[in-house]
């Protein structure tokens, strides 16, 4: 008796706790749905009348700048980096368990050290060279960044995940005369391909979330959607169901890439140590 | 950076077989390995090289004529300027008070999650969501959403309980940035530590449950020894991330009252202030800062990785 309610008691403060941290999330979510006059009233207003103005105003019917080209810019080099991580990173996972090079955990452990290089570190020479090159504003910048900012986190991601693949599995295809492409898709990928796909949507969520870069390397042209986000640092009068509204369309697709991932978002940020 | 391989026994196995062959049968092996490793090396190793060297110029990017070797100037400017100084000690204050109150939040949490209750999944999910929302929108949330003192739902909540009504940034300005990162960063603990709960050995703790050992009594000598590295690993990690921090300062406070951090100031002394050797010198402090944690960090990874592939 006593013990049972010992457990319930635990699970009623677990419950308070995810609600405590849910609880900005879900009044950002209120507040976007508010009327500005609403959104700014202290007491709060929980109860005011929903509206979509917010969003409205945020899509840029207010007459402020359109965030579209800012989304479009972020889709792209969200996107196009991850693929670019795929491509590098699958060969060079694969070398480094189904068929490893000598010294193969040295070449992992450099792969990690890569990433424990603050982005500060190269920053000032990569604008220098972007200047120079004429290549600022330049939304291509970005994905070759973001592309060396996810690859060392695929490649530990991956060489985990085909490291699960038996060899003898492999070997027994091997034998009974299968080539090397056949094998990779019919034996590897269906194994790997659930972790293949975890690793690809946490690399879509650090290239989604990324702000220093952009905001140093992009301007008009090329600005994604957190350099956006910054333009609501400093107040402008009533505008907070406007920053709610923004805030959640431009976290959406992370919420969701995130919870998609959610099992493997663990193992990628703990780049592969933790399983 | 251990590696115990089997290097030499591969390379005798290597040169017993034909030479041509073998050598060209390594360098299949490898090939699909070179474009990565040649990528990364070109992006992430040579911009730092170059900020190596731009560290000991003297090199105004305003006045790029004036522009020469200065040797340890900039190291000794960083040093002893009283700002910039400031900085590096309100980057060690940041990151130590985000990573222990995460740590510590992060590990009670993973302890109620690891228990069996009724919606247990949806709690989880409700705790993961704050890492989930883009760093720049969540900092603009606690900013205006949150800490705003006129209309901000924490003012607007103490009002109920007639409570006062703090201005949260202007008082506490590195607190309210290292509350947002709290906020953000420990469901990433929790996850870590719950994974770590979750690899414990349940006969064990069976085992010791039936020799009559209290709750307290395992978590002491069973959980919290195993869980020793997880702990080591999440503070580790997010060291590493926190350090590097540049989201929440740039938006909560734009690195005003106090609250530049070293990324924001070699952020602002080259892309405000133009000082391109002196941003270079601070870059290469951080970067020391983050290969002594990062050192550490690499052990940890080293020592579960190798449990696993032992295991395997």
């Amino acid at each position: 008796m006593n013990a049972l309610l010992r457990r319930n008691g635990l699970g009623l403060v677990a419950w308070l706790a995810g609600i405590v941290f849910f609880l900005p999330i879900a009044w950002m979510a209120l507040t976007s749905f508010h009327s500005e006059a609403d959104a700014a009233t202290n007491p709060p207003s929980f109860a005011a009348s929903l509206t979509l103005d917010g969003y409205r105003d945020f899509f840029g019917s207010g007459g402020g700048a359109s965030p579209w080209p800012a989304l479009i810019n972020s889709t792209v080099a969200s996107v196009v980096s991850t693929l670019c991580v795929l491509l590098l990173a699958l060969p060079a996972a694969y070398a480094l368990s189904i068929r490893p090079v000598k010294k193969w955990t040295d070449v992992l452990f450099f792969f990690l050290s890569t990433k424990m290089l603050p982005v500060v570190a190269g920053l000032l020479p990569i604008y220098l060279f972007a200047k120079n090159a004429g290549l600022l504003d330049n939304i291509w910048l970005l994905v070759i960044l973001y592309t060396s900012m996810n690859l060392p986190i695929a490649v530990w991601m991956m060489q985990s995940f085909l490291a699960e693949v038996p060899v003898a599995v492999i070997e027994a295809a091997r034998v009974d005369g299968a080539r090397l492409p056949t094998v990779l898709a019919r034996v590897v990928a269906p194994i790997a391909l659930p972790g293949i796909a975890a690793t690809a949507l946490i690399c879509f969520i650090f290239s989604w979330n990324e702000l220093l870069f952009a905001r140093v390397l992009t301007g008009v042209v090329a600005e994604t959607a957190p350099v956006f986000l910054t333009g609501f640092i400093t107040s402008q009068g009533l505008f907070l169901a406007k920053v709610c509204a923004a805030s959640l369309v431009i976290s959406l697709p992370v919420l969701a890439a995130g919870f998609a991932a959610q099992d493997k978002l663990v193992q990628g940020l703990s780049l592969g140590a933790v399983k | 950076m251990t590696a115990t391989t089997t290097a030499p026994l591969a390379a005798t196995t290597a040169r017993t077989v034909k030479r041509p062959p073998a050598r060209l049968r390594a360098w299949a092996t490898r090939a699909p390995l070179l474009p990565a490793l040649v990528f990364m090396i070109a992006v992430t190793q040579l911009p730092f090289v170059a900020t190596l060297v731009i560290s000991f110029f003297d090199w105004n990017a305003l006045y790029p004529k004036a522009r020469h070797f200065t040797g340890l100037d900039n190291y000794r400017q960083v040093l002893t300027d009283t700002d910039l100084r400031h900085s590096v000690w309100t980057t060690v204050l940041l990151t130590v008070a985000v990573v222990l109150a995460s740590l510590v939040l992060g590990l009670v949490l993973a302890l109620l999650l690891d228990r069996r209750f009724r919606g247990r999944g949806i709690v989880r999910t409700l705790l993961i969501a704050p890492f989930l929302v883009v760093p720049v929108a969540a900092a603009l949330l606690w900013k205006h959403v949150l800490y705003n003192p006129e209309y901000g739902l924490l003012n607007g909540l103490l009002h109920y309980v007639g409570g006062p009504q703090p201005d949260w940034i202007s008082h506490t300005p590195l607190l309210a940035v290292e509350a947002s990162l709290v906020w953000q960063w420990t469901p990433f603990m929790m996850l870590i530590l719950l994974a770590g709960l979750q690899s414990r050995d349940q006969q064990q703790i069976e085992a010791a449950r039936v020799d009559g050992a209290s709750d307290w009594q395992i978590f002491r000598h069973l959980t919290l020894p195993h869980l020793r590295r997880y702990l080591e690993l999440g503070a580790l990690l997010g060291s590493i991330y926190i350090v590097q921090n540049f989201d929440a300062v740039f938006t909560i406070t734009s690195g005003g009252l106090g609250t530049a951090n070293l990324p924001y100031t070699v952020y602002q002394s080259f892309y405000q202030a133009h000082e391109n050797g002196l941003a270079s010198a601070a870059g290469v402090l951080v970067v020391i800062g983050s290969i002594i944690i990062a050192t550490f960090a690499l052990r940890v990874v080293s020592s579960l990785f190798r449990e696993e592939v032992s295991r395997a």
